[in-house]
Order: structure tokens, then sequence, then C-alpha cells
């Protein structure tokens, strides 16, 4: 089994070899080995985009293979990030005043804790109570079962809505979309009980490892990112090979067809929508760590359109083609909009590449679905001729 | 003789046009059958409601040993029931392989997990082969069904309603476009397909009816007009009437 697997997707091969360099290399380079020529904050950028690469080849395979132009993606992202999140911060403030009360001549009662850790938490929205929501922020295990079973289940429940009733098409993309804006807009209240447009925030400290450097939390949380991309990858390209691609790429051409065939496409439809939200799901919990912060604004139906996008770019129908994607694109994103690119005066006007970079990424997309449609990764087919 | 197919008082109206007006017909277990008929007689109207595609205002379509009804089951369950369907138009996946396309038809259970887990077996790949042979493909399994000619994907779509295994195979126009030897060819699978289990043909052209040298069902205005050898029914002055007689003016 495993052998035909890799026998017929040399690919997966190839993949896992260029990604293990890359991660031992960055390791090596990395200021925990002492070169340091990359540094922490840099490491915590590429650790980032390996998350992005992740959620991206879970578009490509519901968009690419299955046909479904989600873009409600980034909300099961940003629900694995929120989801993780929370018990980042409630163990962190838990150990701030645990020691801030430690002093106190009179121990305290749980009941004072519980209030202090409230009032740190949730003070920035004028209010001291924990929201149910948080029951089981105290917990590290519960919190990382809700990463994968909030958006499993709500990837259900709307999926099964939505493909039940035949829903497809663009109809089916603006639905997605309207799930993240209600989803994202719900979030920047005050009283949804996660702090509303402040987010949450100091998700790069580690509770239990206070002690130990950034740089070391960096690397760990990169080969994580690494491991689960790999995972994924291998994951994934197993799902879309063999009979269960040849459905799904046949749902994505034909659907009717399909279904003449004997074949239930809804729930077909509905297990790819709702493992790739898992799969969203994890890659945003291992995202948050690295990048410190998450508010609404990163479950905003653009991130969604810029997922598309890369996969778009890196082209649809290939994962390695959505991870190319996603890395070039998410990686020349912070540099254009990092200050990195050099400003282009043009004597009556300057070009600043923090403004004028989405015109460029806009330009790309257009250029790539005109003259690319199969993107960067169609390039592989010049240099590699299928076996047929 | 118990029939495999019994519609029975079957109309259905779209927008208060009556595609389908109390429309009765049965299919033996082993048969192949012709429905003719002008545009508009409701012959692929007939098709979606045994395949489930349409819901009938009244009537009853039953079905198989057991005396089941189809109404209310979902396509893709009819299509396990075994009633397997072709479109007009040629419909394969033409970015996947023959192979591929044969392997997706072949009978197997159809769950998402088992489809997940199933893995190839000398037995299925004997089946696939056998299919391709049947329709003159077994030199093509590797190619890409997109690269192949009309003809051809015709074929393959009569071979992947096959490789379903199903009692009653319903094909819509099979030999439009086709050319002369392609037609003679697809006859004869047909033919050879009715030796065990039903086949109903739509088709428009006279010539390829008279080929399939088999009983027809006349339809008009979404009833049956007439039904016998070709010979009877394009006699019968009625038929003559709405369908021939306007076809010759």
């Amino acid at each position: 089994m495993k052998n035909t697997f890799i026998a017929q997707n040399p690919s997966v091969l190839w993949f896992l070899l260029a990604l293990g360099l890359f991660s031992i290399g960055v390791t090596a380079l990395s200021e925990v080995s002492g070169v340091g020529v990359i540094s922490t904050s840099f490491v915590k950028v590429l650790g980032k985009m390996l998350c992005l690469c992740l959620i991206a080849i879970a578009m490509d395979v519901v968009w690419g293979y299955c046909g479904i132009l989600s873009l409600g993606h980034f909300a099961f992202f940003g629900i694995g990030g929120y989801a993780v999140g929370m018990w980042l911060m409630y163990a962190r403030t838990e150990g701030i005043v645990l020691e801030s009360l430690s002093t106190q001549v009179i121990p305290p009662t749980p009941q004072e804790i519980s209030d202090a850790i409230g009032n740190q938490i949730f003070g920035v929205v004028g209010s001291s109570d924990f929201p149910m929501i948080w029951s089981f922020a105290d917990s590290l295990f519960l919190q990382l079962l809700m990463v994968v079973l909030i958006p499993g289940l709500l990837a259900l429940v709307f999926g099964w809505l939505a493909f039940r009733s035949r829903v497809t098409g663009v109809y089916l993309s603006i639905l997605t979309q309207a799930m993240t804006l209600a989803l994202s807009l719900y979030l920047f209240q005050n009283d949804s009980g996660l702090r509303g447009n402040n987010g949450l925030s100091g998700l790069q400290n580690i509770p239990g490892f206070e002690a130990t450097s950034q740089a070391t939390l960096s690397i760990a949380f990169f080969l994580a990112s690494s491991f689960a991309l790999a995972a994924g990858y291998v994951f994934f390209a197993w799902v879309v090979s063999g009979k269960m691609g040849s459905v799904v790429k046949g749902i994505r051409d034909n659907e009717a067809r399909v279904r003449f065939l004997g074949y239930h496409v809804e729930s077909y439809k509905l297990f790819v929508f709702t493992i790739t939200a898992i799969v969203s799901g994890i890659a945003g919990a291992l995202y948050y760590p690295q990048a410190g912060i998450i508010n609404p604004g990163e479950i905003a139906p653009i991130a969604s359109i810029y997922l598309a996008v890369w996969v778009a770019i890196g082209g649809r129908g290939r994962l390695y083609g959505a991870v190319i994607g996603a890395a070039l694109v998410s990686l020349l994103s912070s540099w254009f909009t990092g200050g990195g690119a050099p400003n282009i005066n043009l004597g009556f006007y300057t070009v600043n590449w923090t403004d004028w970079w989405l015109v460029l990424l806009g330009f790309s997309f257009v250029a790539v679905t005109l003259f690319f449609p199969k993107g960067i990764g169609g390039l592989f087919d010049y240099l590699v001729r299928k076996p047929q | 003789m118990s029939m495999l197919l019994e519609v029975d008082g079957v109309s259905v109206s779209f927008d208060g046009f009556r595609a389908i007006n109390n429309l009765s017909i049965n299919f033996g277990k082993t048969e192949l059958r012709a429905i003719i008929g002008p545009n508009g007689a409701g012959k692929t109207t007939f098709m979606d409601i045994v395949t489930g595609k349409t819901k009938p205002d009244e009537g009853s379509v039953i079905w198989g040993d057991m005396n089941i009804s189809l109404l209310g089951m979902s396509e893709s369950r009819i299509a396990m029931e075994g009633i397997g369907r072709k479109f007009q138009k040629p419909t394969v996946f033409e970015a996947q392989t023959v192979r591929q396309n044969l392997a997706m038809a072949l009978k197997n259970p159809r769950g998402p997990f088992a489809v997940l887990t199933h893995r190839k077996t000398a037995e299925n790949a004997r089946k696939i082969e056998a299919v391709a042979a049947e329709i003159g493909l077994a030199d093509s399994l590797t190619r890409l069904a997109g690269e192949l000619s009309h003809g051809q994907k015709q074929w393959l779509e009569i071979g992947m309603l096959l490789a379903q295994e199903p009692r009653l195979l319903l094909v819509d126009e099979p030999a439009a476009g086709m050319t002369v030897e392609e037609r003679e060819k697809t006859t004869d699978i047909l033919r050879r397909a009715a030796q065990t289990r039903a086949v109903v043909v739509v088709e428009h052209d006279m010539e390829f009816v008279r080929r399939l040298d088999c009983k027809v069902t006349v339809l008009h205005e979404g009833a049956v007009l007439a039904e016998g050898s070709l010979d009877y029914v394009i006699s019968n002055p009625r038929v003559i009437e709405v369908y021939l007689g306007r076809a010759d003016a």
C-alpha cells in the first residue's frame, strides 16, 4: 500500500525531502544553533509561512480538487487560533495572578483568584466575569480538542445545510463568505466573550516555559509547523489519490454524472469540507502562538480571499502548487508591506510598496488567471512528463 | 411475468405546462426498447422522473421484484438500486483516464469511507478490462478520456453504465453525432447489453431505431401514443399525424 502510494505520487517524496532540508537549514542557521544568520523574528515569519502553506493545501483540496470555492476557511483557521489562545492567555494570567497574590498574608480564596484572573483578561472590555465559552480554558487538553472539534462541527453543520440544499458555485462562495463575515463581526463585539477587537494577546509566551528563550520557542514552533505541514501533505495526498481522488475530481468536473453513478455527492462534499476545516483549525492553532496576537480582523473575509489567491497563483489541483503559492506570496507580502522593498521615486510620484503591494498582487492574480491558468506549479509540467 | 419497472399514471407539470400527462409504461427484465417522439413529447422528463431528478405530481413508479417505489429516493440511491443513465451529451470525466472512469463506475461500495480505503483488486481490474473490451477501448485504458473521439466518449459512457451492473439502462440519444460505422457498433453494444438486462433507448433517428430491431413506444404530449414493432407504429395513422407526418412535411 505504502509502496504503491509513494510510487504513484513521487512528488510527495520530493516535497518531504525539500521540507526536511529547509527545516534543518533554518534550524542550523538560527540563533538556537549559535550561528544566528536567521533572526528569531524571521524564524517566526517562516514558521507562520509553513502554517499558511498547511491551510493552503487544505484550500487546494476543497477548491482545486473538489471544486468548492470556499471563502470561509480562514474562519476555521481563526477559530483554531482562538481556541489555543484562550488557554495560553488564561494559563499565563493565572500564573501572574497567583504570584502577585502569594505575598498576601491571608491566602486568597479560589473565588478571589478567579475574579483576579477575570479582571486581568476582561478588564479591557469592562468586565471581569468569565463567559461560558471560557469554561475549559484552564485545560490545555480540552482547548486543543476544541481546535479540532469546533471547526469540524461548524463545517459539518454549515456544509450539511448548504450542500443538502444543493447550493453550488458562486452562491456557495457567497454563503461561506457570509459565514466568515458574521463570525468576524460577532467577535468584534465586546460582549462576545473573546475581548472584542482587542483579541487575545501575549500568545508568544508559553505557560510553563517562562524560562525558555523566544529563540528556542520559535524554533520549536517552526519545527512543529513543519511537521504538521508534512503530515497534512501526506494525508491530503493520500486522500486525493486513488479512488477517492477520482470521485472528488469527478464532482468538480461533473457533479450530475457522479450522482447518477450512484455516489451520494453531498456526503463527499461534506467529508472534504469538514476534514479541510479541521486541518485549517490545526494550522491556525500553530500560527497564532508564533504571531503572538489574534483579533477578529484576522477572520475577516479578505483573509479567505487571499487564501484563494495564493492557491490560484501557486496552481490549483496540485498540492505542491498550493504550498508554492502560499509560501511565495506570504513572504513577498511581508517583504513588501514590512518596508523591505525600496520605494521607487518616479520624480512626480513615489511608489510606496506598502500601499502598492496589493495592486501588484492584484495584477499578478489577473495575469496568472489569464496567462498561466495552471499557476506556478504548472511550470513543473514542462520539467516532468507525467508517466501515463 | 413480473415487470422490472412499472410507471403508472404519472403526471408532472412545469409552470402549468403538462410535460408528462398520465403516463403509464412498463419494462420487462430483459428487453430492448426504443422510445421515440417529437420534441417536447416528454422523453427526457420521463427519464428524469425514473432517475429521481424530477418529482412527479402524481402517479407511481414501482421497481424490481420487491415492488418498491422509486419516488422520494435520491438520484444516487436510485442508481444504486440498479438504474443507469446515459446523458444525451457524452459526459465522461475528461481529466481522468479511461481506466479511472470505469473504476469509478464499477459496482462497489459507494460511501466516502469505503471509497477512501478502497484498494485495487485483480477482480476489479479484470472487470474493467472486460468492459473496456466490450466497448472497444481495451487499448485506450491509460488514455485521458478527454483525448477520445466523440464516438469513443459515448462508448465510454455506455461502458461506465455497464460497469455499474445496472438492471435497467436508460440511454438518451446514443447515436447523436456518430458516423455510420460507429452507429453500427453502438447498436451491437446495446443489443448485447439487452440480453441480460432492460435497455431503454430514447432516439430521434429512425434508421438507428430500425437497426435496434425492438419494440417501440411512441410518446406524444407526455403520454403513450402507440406501442409495438417499428413497422406497426409507423403505420399507425395517429403516429403519422403527430410525428412522421410533421417530420415529412
